[in-house]
């Protein structure tokens, strides 16, 4: 084993140490080291964004960080998502407007979303698709999952929202 | 399917029972399994696309700490066969194809050695210390000069020509003898990478007490992968298991059976312990599948009132360097859907599949239909510019009309039920077509490119019946009723994304009466769910569902006896309702279905000649194919001073036959026209002269984002199947394959003015700005 060094991260609100190689990259830290697999690894090249998770609020490709950089961070994962149990108003909008097919991008798509209605809780269909037009999604077209960022935006600005996939072809 | 009460569920926009454990981390791909003692295997790859190997030195490789075991092709020859090919083609030549390259590699990206280690890490540092020395070979590139002589890729073979395939229908000379219309155009459709999001992955392990292979692996088909990893590793099949856990996309990319899965097989059984590869992503590009790659020339006859005679069509099938799973069947798709939605009588065809030194083609979303749509579409355009009649009248005078079904093809196909006119009569009740051919000629006059395309599609899916596939096209199903009442569904369909787990659960709670989260649908293992064959062509709904409705049936059957007898009456007139069974027409006289279930499982009053259980195995055999179809429609401009196109307006009319769920429906529509987008306007597998794959990793091969991709309309008719009892069509594909033909027909049109007559697909900002700017 070459040199190691420690990490000490917060990941959805929990402690976290250990030893590490340095050169171990982020989304390996979580997934081998801490067991948190639903980060997920879809290219290597920082390109297709299914890795993405904030680090203190803002979203970043854990495939192009070393798990060294993160240490002192605050991070949320797909595993911290969720109020009191229950689904957040951004996994409930991509479960209620069909935001995802296969499922894989998904964690990195809501993280990506949840971010951007920190930043602006209004958001226009063309700032929803610039957002996460860093991640990649081979299954929807993407149609569905500009509506669960709509969906999640409203809910969290009125406290209800109504799904539109009701529309669309009948 | 015969429900007797009205259905709730089935024709709802019923959302995902899928999505739960997607949205909160809670699934679990090949990847993430890390099963005690794992050790982590990672594969060498030639980066020559054509070399003979002269040398293999693994011995720094071997000497590294926590390295437990490197192989080469050598190594492994008599422990692990030859990857399979699954084909009815006469004559097809089939070289070796081993999991590790022996003596020649043929393509960037083709296996050479395979390292397993403790950690990932190690495992990835000890291939660079893997030194191997090649002699290199001139790399057979281009598909055109490939089929005329050598090089070969192949050279024991003589030819890289795998197979001619010849068709001829009708009287195609007489069609052209006095043809006042005569075009000729060649149409490409260039390679592509199917780029599911998960890369393909695979992990392994020998149960040496049962002496069992258990095998998880990102598989379309967990049943065919099961019967050839028992083939290639000479294990009987039954002491063979493949899981398929959640499975990140496919896309025909993951209907095949890959050297690793083989290899990882074999290395756990050797080492004795549990061995997991994963693909890099220059791995998923280099050494996963490719799609498309079809050149067509093509010579078409028409008349002056624009119905098409007659077509001659020369088919290169760029093969790659060697077969995959269905690589030469593909194009022989292509051949059978070329008459399209049109009553075409005369055509010729010479299909040649042609081995290169590339990354094999296969199976990609579509699978040589897109070829077919694309080319057919296209002439109908070509023919409607030659004439000067609109595009869209053109295609109504070629159409089987709506009293021709079930209507034969001259390639031999009888197209099950129909009515393309209907769905181009909606698409004008949603476009204001005459409109926006009048904004475009105002548009014109301002200098301004403005494009309309409208193509059509007739798709061949519910693959299918078992005579017409290379390893059997049915599909098989296991319901039972369990004691508490939980219905269970083992279907041998798959999914990957497609929400089988919802439209089952619909199918189930309509026929039952039961609520949705009463029913679990297990796939994806084949110890649980015995037989099977997959998802892959449109099949899940139109075949596996149709095994579903034949168990359902049993169970009601059976079902309705046990309650009969309960309530003294007629076991025919027994309706199911909301969780009761009661006499037709007297709801009071009723039994729950627990209770049903229960006296099933008591068994100590059963009617005479009812066993105990409620339970029921069947196998659906598909009588013909489905046919789904459409019309699509586009509007794209062009910058006339970047010739950047962009889709203002899609709009898809498509019949896929009964629905069960609309929603999901409508997301597998989004996902195949944007594929469809795609290749369109952005992809293109490039490789450069010396057969270098430059498109090699997402920073070079342009997957559309979210910015680049419009919005669609969706708009559908419905024109149920006789094939099966759910009269469902399947709808996996079609937007794939309406797509192309619509948006470059639009590309086409929008710079028609300009004397324009074709665009070759991707239509780049380059392209057309070469275009238009030579032409000013």
């Amino acid at each position: 084993m070459a040199e190691t060094v420690t990490v000490k991260v917060t990941v959805n609100g929990v402690e976290h140490e250990a030893r590490v190689e340095p050169r171990m990259l982020l989304v390996h830290f979580l997934r081998d080291e801490l067991d948190m697999t639903g980060t997920h690894i879809g290219c290597d090249t920082t390109n297709c964004g299914a890795c993405t998770v904030l680090v203190d609020g803002v979203p970043m490709k854990s495939c192009t960080m070393f798990a060294v950089q993160a240490d002192g961070h605050d991070l949320t994962t797909v595993e911290g998502l969720g109020d009191n149990g229950g689904l957040e108003p951004i996994q409930e909008g991509f479960h209620q407007e069909h935001g995802l097919q296969c499922g894989f991008c998904t964690p990195g798509m809501m993280l990506v979303s949840k971010a951007l209605l920190a930043e602006n809780p209004d958001p226009s269909e063309a700032e929803i698709r610039r957002a996460i037009s860093g991640n990649l999604c081979r299954c929807t077209g993407y149609q569905n999952i500009v509506k669960s960022v709509q969906y999640a935006a409203k809910k969290i600005r009125t406290g209800s929202a109504e799904s539109t996939v009701g529309g669309g072809a009948s | 399917m015969a429900t007797t009460t009205v259905p709730k569920q089935i024709g709802a926009r019923v959302r995902r029972k899928e999505d739960p454990r997607l949205i909160t981390g809670a699934s679990t791909y090949t990847d993430d399994l890390k099963l005690p003692g794992m050790a982590y295997c990672t594969v060498l790859r030639s980066p020559h696309a054509h070399a003979r190997i002269a040398s293999i030195d693994t011995s720094g490789a071997e000497a590294t700490k926590g390295v437990l075991r490197v192989v080469t092709g050598r190594d492994v020859q008599e422990a692990i066969g030859g990857l399979p090919v699954a084909h009815k083609i006469e004559g097809l030549l089939e070289p070796p194809h081993r999991v590790l390259a022996i003596d020649e590699v043929r393509y960037v990206g083709d296996g050479v050695a395979a390292v397993v280690a403790e950690d990932p890490s190690t495992a990835r540092d000890a291939l660079e210390r893997i030194e191997v020395e090649y002699e290199e070979l001139e790399a057979v590139v281009d598909v055109e000069k490939a089929a005329a002589g050598g090089p070969f890729v192949h050279e024991e073979l003589g030819t890289n020509v795998a197979f001619t395939f010849p068709f001829e229908a009708g009287d195609v000379d007489g069609a052209f003898q006095d043809a006042p219309v005569v075009l000729r155009q060649r149409i490409v459709n260039q390679r592509q990478i199917p780029f599911a999001v998960e890369p393909r992955a695979v992990a392994a392990r020998f149960d040496r007490g049962h002496r069992k292979l258990e095998i998880w692996s990102s598989t379309q088909i967990p049943h065919l992968l099961r019967t050839q990893l028992s083939v290639m590793l000479g294990i009987p099949e039954h002491s063979v298991r493949v899981i398929a856990p959640e499975v990140g996309g496919g896309f025909g990319s993951k209907l095949n059976v890959y050297a690793e899965e083989a290899l990882v097989g074999h290395l756990a059984r050797e080492l004795g312990r549990p061995v997991k590869w994963t693909a890099t992503r220059t791995e998923g590009f280099q050494a996963t599948i490719h799609g498309r790659d079809q050149l067509a020339d093509v010579e078409i006859a028409a008349s002056e009132d624009g119905v098409l005679h007659g077509m001659r069509v020369k088919l290169l099938q760029d093969l790659g360097a060697y077969h995959q799973l269905l690589t030469p069947v593909i194009p022989t798709l292509t051949v059978l859907m070329l008459p399209g939605a049109y009553r075409l009588r005369n055509l010729q065809v010479e299909l040649k599949g042609v081995f290169t030194d590339k990354t094999p083609t296969d199976a990609y979303r579509g699978a040589g239909r897109p070829e077919a749509n694309f080319i057919i579409e296209r002439v109908l355009d070509l023919i409607a510019d030659a004439t000067g009649i609109d595009p869209i009248e053109v295609r109504r005078r070629n159409f089987f009309p709506a009293d021709a079904f079930p209507a034969d093809t001259c390639t031999g196909l009888t197209y099950d039920s129909g009515n393309y006119q209907a769905a181009v009569d909606l698409l004008l009740e949603t476009v204001d077509y005459d409109a926006l051919r009048r904004e475009q000629a105002q548009r014109r006059e301002r200098g301004e490119l403005m494009g309309i395309g409208v193509a059509c599609y007739v798709e061949i899916c519910g693959l299918g019946p078992s005579a017409a596939l290379p390893a059997g096209g049915w599909e098989a199903c296991t319901l039972e009723v369990r004691r508490t009442g939980r219905v269970v569904v083992k279907t041998g369909v798959s999914p990957h994304g497609q929400g089988e787990e919802t439209t089952f659960s619909q199918i189930v709670a309509d026929a039952l009466g039961v609520g949705l989260n009463d029913v679990e649908i297990a796939h994806g293992d084949t110890d649980y769910v015995p037989e099977g064959i997959g998802t892959f062509g449109s099949r899940a709904q139109a075949v596996g569902g149709a095994a579903l409705s034949m168990a359902l049936e049993d169970v009601r059957d059976k079902s309705r006896k046990i309650a009969g007898h309960l309530l003294e009456a007629d076991p025919e007139d027994v309706v199911f309702d909301e969780g009761k069974l009661h006499i037709r027409g007297a709801p009071d006289r009723a039994v729950g279905f627990q209770d049903v279930v229960t006296a099933a499982y008591m068994a100590d009053d059963l009617p005479e000649g009812v066993e105990p259980g409620l339970a029921s195995t069947r196998f659906f055999e598909p009588s013909n194919f489905t046919f789904p179809f459409g019309v699509h429609l586009c509007v794209v401009d062009i910058d006339p001073d970047t010739g950047e196109p962009s889709i203002r307006r899609y709009v898809a009319v498509d019949d896929c036959g009964n629905v069960i769920n609309p929603m999901i429906v409508d997301g597998q529509i989004h996902g195949g026209v944007a594929q469809a987008i795609a290749q369109s306007l952005y992809e293109q597998a490039v490789y450069d002269a010396d057969g270098q794959l430059v498109t090699g990793s997402l920073m070079d091969y342009a997957v559309p984002r979210a910015s680049y991709l419009p919005s669609y309309e969706l708009r559908r008719t419905t024109t149920p199947t006789p094939v099966n009892p759910l009269g469902a069509k399947g709808v996996g594909e079609a937007g794939t394959i309406a797509g192309n033909p619509c948006v470059m027909n639009a590309v086409v049109d929008a710079v028609s003015h300009l004397g324009i007559r074709h665009v070759d697909m991707p239509a780049t900002p380059e392209k057309l700005w070469r275009i238009i700017t030579e032409r000013d």
